[in-house]
């Protein structure tokens, strides 16, 4: 019962939803953005559960004294005053001045960047540990490398107009034609997935092993 | 020459680290330019969309994005709402990231101080609504229905430059600045496909090819990608900022980048094993 | 018969005349250039929108004012349109309500009007028929996996190539094992109802089991509490399946946060901290891909990465051991499962695939000989 009710909610609502996708009409289509709401719903009722799972384990983390246990506390601290500040703030929290919005300034706003700015370090890394030359294959994309990354910035073009030229033509005719070619096969893939999971061929993601298992 | 190898293949990665942080750093605090920022087609295909836009046009600002991207989006966000007051078209800003409605509201506010434009009269900010691609469809039946209020909590209804915007059939045109998802593409499916209103977007630089068809097909009218693009962007429209300065950081890093690529290489080409013979 | 006399060309008198006089008032009492206004029901919509189309000939209004009566009533105005346009679709009608439609010039000038449009009803569509393209390769699909479920019932097997990654799942938790290191496992960035997690939470079961049966350590941080709520029903029940309920642990699937960067640096502190021996990075990843994958490289750990997200997978490919790139990653659990049905619909996408190659190759071909049919059959609208 535990796995066979799931099972028949994906059948019938992943067949309603692919019945809606071709049939315009209200007496579907109405039905189908009242689902696509309750999902929303459903999906925001689950922070509540998501919020408690890490207090749950963070409190416990802290109170057992467990490796790095400060950052614990910093982390609950964080949360709940954030929400405190942002719930007594009510419709003005968006407001320049408010307390809200020096947390987002002061902390959010830099600490998101740094972390995004990371990248530009572990590309020059990896680039230096991972980028083996060992083909003729790599050899090719390590050229299409140089010429683009030159080819993006003014740098290629103060060198010559053809770098940013021939940049252009490998981002739109070769680099599309792969991509392309990528993106139809991952599209039949999720055709397949998604059919084998409302068919219920594939169980595994309600939490039901059953046939082929490992 | 192999210790020389050897302890290249060994380098502690903080090496590399601080290289490049320097060579980042150096251009933006010494002021030195490496090359001029030459626009792309694809930057002026952006620019020449909103230059054709009569004056008085409404369009709808996507700022779809957060702090995390503020380096790649922000530039050409602030350079977006910069052309479109300097032309005196009215801008009504929404955001699917909750998190970049704070980024949208400094810059409405920062460049509607520039040209004395007013909020509510010349520009608004309905803020941030949850549910990605349902709001685009529900904004295609109702915007005031999907945005009762604005992002202050003022009620659409009183906020003259919502006068007369009922859906998609109002809006001129949309300037999507997009992190990813959601963003660009979901604006192209759910709303161009259905609604045929032209549109642009800012994107950042590593997902930039993948609207390379949406472009060729006549979707967007025109792309800006990454901080590359902001540069360009900021060039036509006459004021080079944020972006601008960064161009010459970026020349460098990427010199590095492909430098160390070759010097990847070179530390390994020692370990290959030597012919029989 | 009525005593009526021919004219000297042969031509009927009285008719003449009359024709005469009707021309006069045809050019008197019509406006100079009236012009036709074509209202029909937008096809392929669920109703409620009527579209117009003219082409108004001679002059032409600087801007017309569209307006709208239903039928017996008067008219009101709708919108203004711009003189140099020809069609526009009125979103507010309400289906099954007949409406007539005029437009009026701007500024008026009556001989610039066009004629009131005959009564137009919309009407939902029952079959969107833009989309008959997706139907038949769906239909087609469909066809192809139930006849090769039947065979697989049947007892036909196929082979397929070898996906390196896969094969690498046992040996990288094994590995893990052997050193006393966990797993740590990244669900990608998504919600719940995006494939790829769908498709990472199917991968999860496998490596579940196998942690549970090698008592290994499992982590699963997640990203979205949708995604945690399913997770830890998965590892849970994954644990029960192989007869390890007793090792399982609340703590080993955790909800993070839902911000990118933060989860980023969390799962990177975690990395750091726990120093798995094995992590599997099967999801949906933006910007945060080589973030994870480089920090994972520096604690040693081996990685499999896996995702559909084509701006990613250069990174994952450079700084990972072993990649699963686009339908690599969705045919993992059907591989791994080793189960008949489920290899019959790898088996049905991959004939798919080949149809649409000769789709492409053909219809290229005769776009180069002038024949679009075919192109724009598989055009999307």
């Amino acid at each position: 019962m535990k796995r066979t009710v799931p099972f028949f909610i994906t059948l019938l609502s992943g067949l309603f939803c692919l019945v809606a996708f071709f049939v315009p009409h209200p007496w579907i289509h109405d039905s189908y953005g009242a689902v696509q709401t309750w999902a929303i719903v459903v999906v925001g009722c689950t922070y509540v559960l998501g919020v408690a799972n890490l207090l749950r384990i963070n409190v416990r983390q802290a109170q057992r004294r467990e490796g790095d246990w400060i950052y614990k506390i910093v982390l609950i601290l964080g949360l709940l005053v954030t929400m405190a500040v942002g719930f007594s703030e009510g419709n003005h929290y968006s407001d320049v001045t408010s307390r809200f919005q020096w947390i987002y300034r002061t902390f959010y706003s830099p600490m998101t960047s740094t972390m995004f700015a990371l990248l530009a370090f572990f590309i020059a890394s990896a680039a230096f540990r991972a980028f083996r030359i060992r083909s003729p294959e790599a050899m090719l994309l390590a050229i299409a490398a140089f010429i683009l990354m030159l080819g993006r910035v003014p740098l290629g073009n103060a060198i010559s107009h053809y770098i940013p030229d021939a940049a252009d033509w490998l981002m739109e005719i070769p680099q599309n034609a792969a991509k392309r070619g990528i993106l139809i096969g991952a599209a039949l893939g999720v055709m397949a997935t998604g059919i084998r999971v409302i068919l219920g061929l594939e169980k595994a993601y309600g939490g039901g092993g059953g046939e082929g298992g490992t | 020459m192999s210790d020389f190898l050897a302890g290249l293949r060994a380098l502690d990665r903080r090496w590399i680290f601080l290289a490049v942080g320097l060579l980042v750093i150096a251009p933006l605090l010494f002021g030195f330019h490496i090359a001029p920022v030459v626009p792309s087609h694809r930057a002026k295909g952006f620019y020449d969309a909103i230059e054709r836009l009569p004056e008085g046009s409404t369009v709808l600002l996507a700022g779809d994005y957060d702090p995390g991207t503020r380096a790649e989006n922000y530039p050409m966000h602030l350079a977006a709402v910069r052309q479109l007051m300097r032309r005196n078209i009215k801008i009504i800003g929404v955001e699917l990231y909750p998190a970049g409605v704070p980024l949208a509201d400094d810059v409405l506010r920062i460049v509607g101080a520039e040209f004395g434009k007013k909020l509510g009269v010349d520009y608004v900010n309905l803020g941030y609504k949850v549910g990605n691609e349902l709001v685009m469809s529900s904004m295609g039946t109702s915007i005031p229905k999907t945005f009762p209020v604005d992002s202050r909590g003022v009620p659409v209804s009183q906020i003259p430059v919502m006068r007369g915007i009922e859906n998609f059939q109002q809006i001129d045109m949309i300037v999507s600045i997009s992190a990813g998802y959601p963003g660009t593409k979901e604006w192209v499916q759910q709303v161009v496909s259905r609604f045929h209103v032209p549109m642009v977007a800012g994107v950042t630089a590593v997902s930039a090819p993948e609207y390379y068809p949406y472009l060729q097909a006549g979707q967007l009218q025109g792309l800006l990608g990454g901080m590359a693009g902001a540069a360009e962007y900021e060039v036509l429209v006459g004021k080079p900022a944020l972006a601008t300065r960064g161009m010459d950081a970026q020349s460098l890093a990427h010199v590095f980048i492909a430098f160390m690529i070759v010097l990847g290489n070179v530390a390994f080409l020692g370990l290959r094993k030597p012919a029989k013979g | 018969m009525l005593g009526v006399e021919r004219g000297r060309a042969g031509v009927h008198l009285p008719a003449a005349v009359s024709f005469a006089i009707c021309l006069c008032s045809l050019l008197f009492a019509l406006p100079a250039s009236a012009f036709p206004l074509k209202a029909s029901d937008t096809p392929n919509d669920g109703g409620g929108s009527i579209t117009l189309e003219w082409t108004a000939s001679g002059p032409v209004a600087k801007e017309w004012i569209l307006v709208r009566r239903e039928r017996g009533g008067t008219f009101a105005p709708v919108t203004t349109i711009e003189g140099t346009v020809h069609s526009f679709r009125d979103g507010a009608v309400q289906t099954g309500v007949t409406y007539e439609y005029q437009l009026v010039a701007q500024p008026t000038n009556p001989q610039l009007d066009s004629e009131i449009s005959a009564p137009t009803q919309a009407v939902a569509s029952k079959f969107d028929w833009t989309k008959l393209n997706v139907l038949v390769v769906s239909g087609i699909f469909f066809l192809l996996l139930f006849f090769y479920i039947w065979q697989a019932q049947s007892g036909v097997r196929w082979t397929f190539r070898k996906i390196p990654g896969l094969d690498a799942i046992e040996e990288a938790i094994g590995r893990a094992t052997e050193m006393g290191r966990g797993v740590l496992y990244v669900p990608g960035v998504q919600e719940i109802d995006d494939i790829q997690t769908i498709a990472s939470m199917i991968l999860l079961t496998k490596v579940a089991r196998m942690t549970a049966k090698y008592e290994t350590n499992l982590l699963v941080p997640t990203n979205s509490p949708g995604v945690y709520t399913v997770a830890e029903e998965v590892v849970k029940s994954a644990y029960a399946d192989v007869g390890r309920a007793d090792a399982y642990r609340s703590d080993q699937v955790r909800y993070i946060t839902s911000e990118q960067f933060a989860y980023v640096a969390a799962v990177n502190g975690m990395m750091l901290r726990e120093r798995p021996a094995a992590n599997f990075l099967l999801g949906a990843f933006f910007a945060e891909s080589l973030l994870l994958a480089e920090t994972g490289h520096s604690v040693g750990a081996i990685q499999i990465a896996g995702t559909a997200n084509v701006h990613q997978m250069p990174f994952f490919v450079v700084a990972c051991d072993y990649t699963l790139i686009g339908e690599e990653y969705y045919a993992a659990s059907a591989l791994l499962s080793n189960d008949a049905r489920l290899l019959g619909s790898l088996k049905a996408s991959d004939t798919v695939k080949i149809f649409l190659i000769v789709v492409i190759v053909v219809g290229s071909l005769l776009l180069t000989f002038g024949q679009s049919w075919l192109a724009d059959f598989f055009s999307t609208q």
